[in-house]
């Protein structure tokens, strides 16, 4: 996983509660059996006019010239700035993929739903939790203001407006560590390897009816 | 020292190691693995050279991809029409010989969709932890059993150590009390819960469902409302284990048999929550209040009784909230005001992890029996979750009732609930379905989703718009 300490980029506002998983990444493209090439289709039912399809050509289709990704003051953006309970719905992980392939890095909303949230930190994108009242004036700026950029510093846990206040946020310890030194869970969960090997011992004799093979 | 809940009990027997910055490892004992959100952690697998901790606590099958239509099932992996899933259902196939995992395939009776297929074949045991890249994996918390959805990087991390790194979740109660009305399912229960606690509810919490009103349900209906915990915002919600529970179990295939099964129920027993146990939070609901519900918008909160009417945004004081409603309507192209029962339907979808089961089918027959479907409705369809609900429908005579009706009876798989196969809601249409999400476009491009139970998708589809369905069952002047 590729490592995050500190991003700057051009803030581009979702407005929008309850993003779904499917309104980030339609379900037609989950059929791909690869990891990359999702960013072409994210948002896809809001970024074009028409249905996308896994081979269709996107340059030929018609976009949706109202929809914000599609604003040229908001080309290049990497930090999505979003309401409340972003992410719900279905666990696919393509709608991290979809997001990190098109560039974002940073996720700012009131509230995310735990799966997307969790799957955000295993793509190398942070998700930053801000009060309500903090995401709206940011809002209101990024509207306000073209080009509206923000620097968010993963080691300080901040965020720096365009006008040099900052903006601290929480961030749990011990995915702060992975991501910023980019680790890979799989090869820190088998440092533990005893000690799994010693619960599933335990575990086998105390309840044998787990392990009969499926 | 307050006592536990049966998630307090679940989370502590999983319990292999808890980490100082408050996250912990937890063994996995099932995970369950369909073609969709499975290939990228394969090939994580295969490129870090890693085994499968445990092969056979992996069980697979192919539902999300593949054909509903008999002509298409008839011919097989080879003969899926649509290339991109053909190779989907492929590469499941090649990942589980390559690593030595259990698959049923689209060709197996037992074949199906995922939270169907893992209780029916016995797979999913109260007192397990059970994952898959799926959020209704919440599903078989219904069997008394910690179970969640995951992303794809943690199917490859438990696929390679046995264990998920999960930070404990709060607990929540939601209590249904008292008796259901006649003609009120498992899916309006789960669907009035949302309604109160709203989609982002149990974000953050494992939901215990108790009461009497879930006590009563058969497994097939506490399978319907821990489906749904998902669309209150909970990754798992779970029911404790009683009798019903355990009669359940008993001769499954996958389940332990003879003394060894006497063993574990005796043990399965103990997962109940304790009387002096803690929750976080608490939410009571009356049983007696709850009537059929079918939701006008495009989040599963949103959602009214059959006899209720769309709600008219300039009445709703929250802006953020009159905005969602005016974007829902739109996209539903619905007008404020309108009762439910006004609403004309033109599909009718009977299917989906939440209402596929024996139970449900049988729902929807007793209602749509010696009828006919309304000459509105363009598409009618029943998508058993299963080879074997398929087989056990046939032996009991459904499939008949159904396609007399002019209702059409399919193959098993995941289908219109969020038709990633050929199985698709056109454009601007409404459909009655008994999946679980109502998202823009989840159905279809452009599609139209009111979500309701068996029942009441059955009863839409003979009158081409919603109605009561408790005035079709108190209706005795059929024979
Ligand atoms: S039936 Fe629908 S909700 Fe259930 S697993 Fe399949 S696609 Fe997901």
């Amino acid at each position: 996983m590729k490592a995050f300490t500190v991003h700057t980029g051009v803030a581009m506002p979702l407005d929008r509660a309850n993003v779904d998983t499917d309104f980030i990444i339609p379900k037609q493209f989950l059929k791909s059996i690869k990891r990359s090439g999702f960013g072409i289709n994210l948002f896809d039912e809001h970024r074009y006019l028409d249905k996308g399809e896994p081979d269709a050509d996107n340059s030929k289709r018609p976009l949706n010239k109202d929809f914000v990704l599609n604003q040229p003051r908001y080309k290049g953006a990497s930090v999505l700035l979003a309401r409340e309970n972003f992410g719900c719905g279905s666990s696919r992980e393509h709608a991290p993929w979809a997001l990190d392939d098109y560039g974002f890095r940073v996720l700012i909303a009131p509230s995310y739903a735990d799966i997307f949230f969790n799957n955000c930190f295993k793509n190398g994108i942070l998700p930053v939790v801000l009060d309500k009242e903090v995401v709206d004036a940011l809002f209101k700026e990024v509207n306000a203001a073209e080009g509206y950029t923000l620097t968010v510093d993963l080691p300080a846990q901040s965020i720096t407006r365009p006008d040099g206040s900052v903006i601290y946020f929480e961030v749990d310890a011990f995915r702060k560590h992975c991501l910023l030194n980019g680790l890979d869970d799989i090869g820190l969960t088998l440092e533990d390897a005893d000690a799994i090997k010693a619960f599933e011992k335990q575990w086998r004799e105390k309840s044998p009816w787990y392990f009969t093979a499926a | 020292m307050s006592g536990k809940t049966v998630y307090d009990k679940l989370w502590e027997s999983h319990l292999v190691k808890q980490r100082d910055d408050g996250t912990a490892l937890i063994y996995i004992d099932r995970q369950l693995i369909h073609e969709v959100t499975s290939p990228q952690a394969f090939e994580g697998l295969r490129l870090t050279g890693r085994k499968p901790w445990r092969a056979d606590a992996n069980l697979a099958t192919p539902d999300h991809n593949i054909p509903t239509t008999k002509a298409e099932r008839s011919r097989g992996l080879d003969g899926i029409v649509d290339p991109v899933s053909r190779i989907q259902v492929r590469t499941l196939a090649d990942n589980c010989r390559e690593f030595g995992i259990t698959e049923l395939d689209m060709d197996d009776i037992r074949q199906g969709i995922v939270h169907v297929v893992g209780p029916e074949q016995g797979a999913t045991l109260p007192g397990m932890t059970i994952v898959c890249g799926d959020s209704h994996t919440s599903t078989h918390g219904a069997l008394g059993a910690l179970a969640h959805g995951i992303g794809t990087s943690e199917v490859e991390h438990v696929m390679a150590t046995q264990c998920l790194i999960q930070k404990k979740m709060k607990n929540m109660l939601i209590r249904v009390d008292g008796k259901l009305n006649p003609g009120v399912t498992a899916k309006d229960i789960v669907l009035a819960i949302i309604g109160e606690i709203g989609t982002a509810g149990g974000t953050g919490y494992t939901i215990e469902f108790g009461g009497e009103a879930i006590r009563s349900l058969s497994m097939e209906g506490r399978m319907t409302v821990c489906n749904m915990a998902i669309e209150a915002g909970a990754r798992a919600g779970l029911i404790a284990v009683d009798q019903t529970t355990i009669d359940y179990i008993k001769g499954r295939p996958m389940a332990p048999q003879g003394e060894m099964f006497n063993k574990a129920a005796e043990f399965w027993k103990t997962l109940i929550s304790d009387a002096d146990a803690h929750f976080d939070r608490v939410v009571v609901l009356d049983a007696a209040d709850i009537i059929p519900q079918v939701t006008w918008g495009t989040s599963p909160e949103m959602v009214a009784p059959v006899t209720g009417f769309v709600p008219d945004p300039d009445q709703e004081k929250d802006p953020s909230r009159a905005d969602n409603i005016r974007q829902a309507l739109k996209y539903m192209g619905l007008k404020p005001g309108t009762a439910i029962k006004d609403i004309q339907l033109d599909v009718v979808f009977i299917g989906s992890c939440t209402n596929s089961r024996i139970e449900d089918l049988r729902a929807a027959a007793a209602v749509v029996k010696g009828r006919k479907v309304a000459s509105t409705i363009q598409l009618a369809m029943v998508v058993p979750g299963s080879g074997l609900v398929k087989q056990q429908a046939e032996a009991e005579g459904l499939d008949k009732i159904f396609t007399e009706a002019g209702l059409e009876w399919r193959e098993p798989g995941c289908s219109m609930c969020l038709a990633m196969n050929a199985d698709q809601l056109p454009a601007g249409k409404h459909c009655a379905s008994t999946s679980n999400r109502n998202f823009e476009g989840r159905q279809g491009f452009g599609g139209r989703t009111h979500l309701v139970s068996p029942a009441m998708a059955a009863a839409a589809a003979i009158h081409g718009h919603f109605v009561d369905v408790r005035d079709i069952l108190l209706d005795t002047t059929r024979a």
